[in-house]
């Protein structure tokens, strides 16, 4: 039931009619706004929001999930678009069998994969991903020169397979990603990198906790916990793992994250 | 955290330990075999900050010096339990494999120093609890709910998770997913209604 609904976030509308000028702008648009949030103050999990935000804005898709490697053979979910549980359990049920699982071990993007004949591949995940009304899935892999660091995870309800452009639109989506994980060091030694990747993963656990003590304190579901958040982290120009540190310690409540004016 | 080596290390370190008393020091001895360092060290942090080293490796081979450190901040989040630090005499990096190995050791030492942790501000889990683990965006998310609803902090709300799924023999996701429903009210010491 859910699945179908994953909203595009922004309300913005990829403007399928006004033809490919206007994909072609949004789109370098998108890249010069993600390689300037790859300056000092660059807060990897909001990045990481933002660019499955934009996956589903760019591409032909409904819901994407972002999954890390925690370098002890478990890929982590650590940004993901739709706040409906059924979905987060859909990204983190791969884990286990699924397109990003695939994708994470052969390094190789798993592209218009119909879940209609994927059942026995993958049989707890395609059950639980047609049931959420998905149609077909793609995963894009994050590489690191020969490693994989990670996988990009496109759902789309429409069955219609996605173009070679639109599938180098995920792509480069997935290396701008991994770019911007690493954050223009050079990434010598497994350690500098097991910094980054960790690094990632508990900002996500951290907004996680935040978005339960805000929906608890303010009595509002997870999603518009995290909405609260994100907005006050907009207008504040403040990293939003900064917004949930504060949120967790107390020292943001509901009233202060509310939108002064109401225009958000 | 909760890999299979996670659980294998927890294990070994508690059959070292029958009364617990000893499974810092168990992890730390354990890490130093397991990886070719020269030595380990578990320091505890506390909400009130740094609380000090909990437990070291005797550095007696150390007479050439440090040339190596690699130090592993511990936190699930918000929650900062502490670091676990291992050095040696030689430098250069951990390979992949040895890095994965220390990951473990780093995990299992997170399980180990929240419930240092919390003991400090003297809420006890079962030890056993420490084996009741599990990462998904549910458990913190609520961690998060319970903080405000018990009126405590994230680390023994993340404890009192659990230690309730501990005690009632189920997985700290289903017990998490029924916080965040609002169906389980876990500093409830009864029966779910």
């Amino acid at each position: 039931m859910t699945g179908p609904e994953a909203a595009r976030p922004d309300g913005q509308s990829p403007g399928d009619q006004e033809g490919a000028m206007t994909r072609e702008r949004r789109l370098a648009e998108v890249f010069v706004a993600l390689a300037d949030t790859l300056v000092e103050e660059f807060d990897v999990v909001e990045f990481l929001q933002s660019l499955t935000d934009r996956a589903v804005e760019l591409v032909d898709i409904d819901a994407a999930g972002l999954l890390l490697d925690d370098q002890r053979g478990v890929l982590k979910l650590v940004a993901h678009t739709d706040e409906s549980m059924r979905l987060l359990e859909l990204f983190e049920l791969q884990t286990d069998g699924g397109p990003c699982l695939d994708c994470f071990a052969t390094g190789s993007m798993l592209a218009n994969v119909d879940l209609a004949e994927a059942r026995e591949r993958w049989p707890v995940f395609t059950e639980a991903a047609l049931g959420l009304g998905y149609g077909i899935v793609h995963a894009v892999p994050m590489r690191l020169r020969r490693q994989v660091i990670g996988a990009l995870t496109l759902f789309a309800v429409d069955r219609s397979p996605l173009s070679d452009d639109q599938l180098g639109v995920a792509q480069a989506l997935a290396d701008i990603a991994t770019i911007g994980l690493l954050h223009q060091r050079a990434v010598r030694d497994q350690v500098v990198l097991a910094e980054h990747l960790q690094t990632a993963l508990h900002s996500r656990i951290l907004i996680e906790q935040a978005k339960g003590v805000l929906a608890a304190r303010a009595g509002v579901d997870v999603a518009t916990a995290f909405t609260l958040m994100r907005s006050h982290s907009r207008r504040r120009g403040a990293p939003l793992t900064s917004v949930a540190e504060a949120v967790v310690a107390g020292a943001l409540g509901p009233g202060e994250l509310q939108p002064v004016d109401g225009a958000g | 955290m909760a890999s299979i080596r996670v659980t294998e290390i927890l294990a070994a370190v508690r059959a070292g330990s029958p009364d617990g008393s000893a499974m810092a020091g168990g992890l730390v001895h354990a890490c130093a075999r397991s990886l070719p360092v020269s030595g380990v060290g578990l320091a505890l942090r506390t909400a009130k900050g740094p609380a000090g080293s909990v437990v070291a490796t005797d550095g007696g081979t150390l007479a050439a010096g440090v040339a190596a450190v690699f130090a592993f901040p511990r936190r699930v989040g918000a929650i900062h339990v502490g670091v676990l630090d291992l050095y040696r005499d030689a430098p250069g990096v951990l390979e992949a494999a040895e890095l994965t190995e220390a990951l473990s050791y780093a995990d299992a030492a997170t399980l180990l120093l929240l419930d240092l942790q919390t003991r400090a501000d003297g809420e006890a889990m079962p030890l056993d609890a420490l084996a009741v683990s599990d990462d998904r965006a549910e458990v913190h998310r609520a961690t998060g709910m319970l903080s405000v609803r018990a009126g405590i902090g994230p680390a023994e709300a993340l404890s009192l998770l659990h230690a309730r799924a501990f005690a009632e023999q189920r997985s700290i996701r289903d017990l998490a997913h029924d916080v965040v429903r609002g169906t389980v009210d876990p500093t409830d010491e009864g029966d779910d209604p």
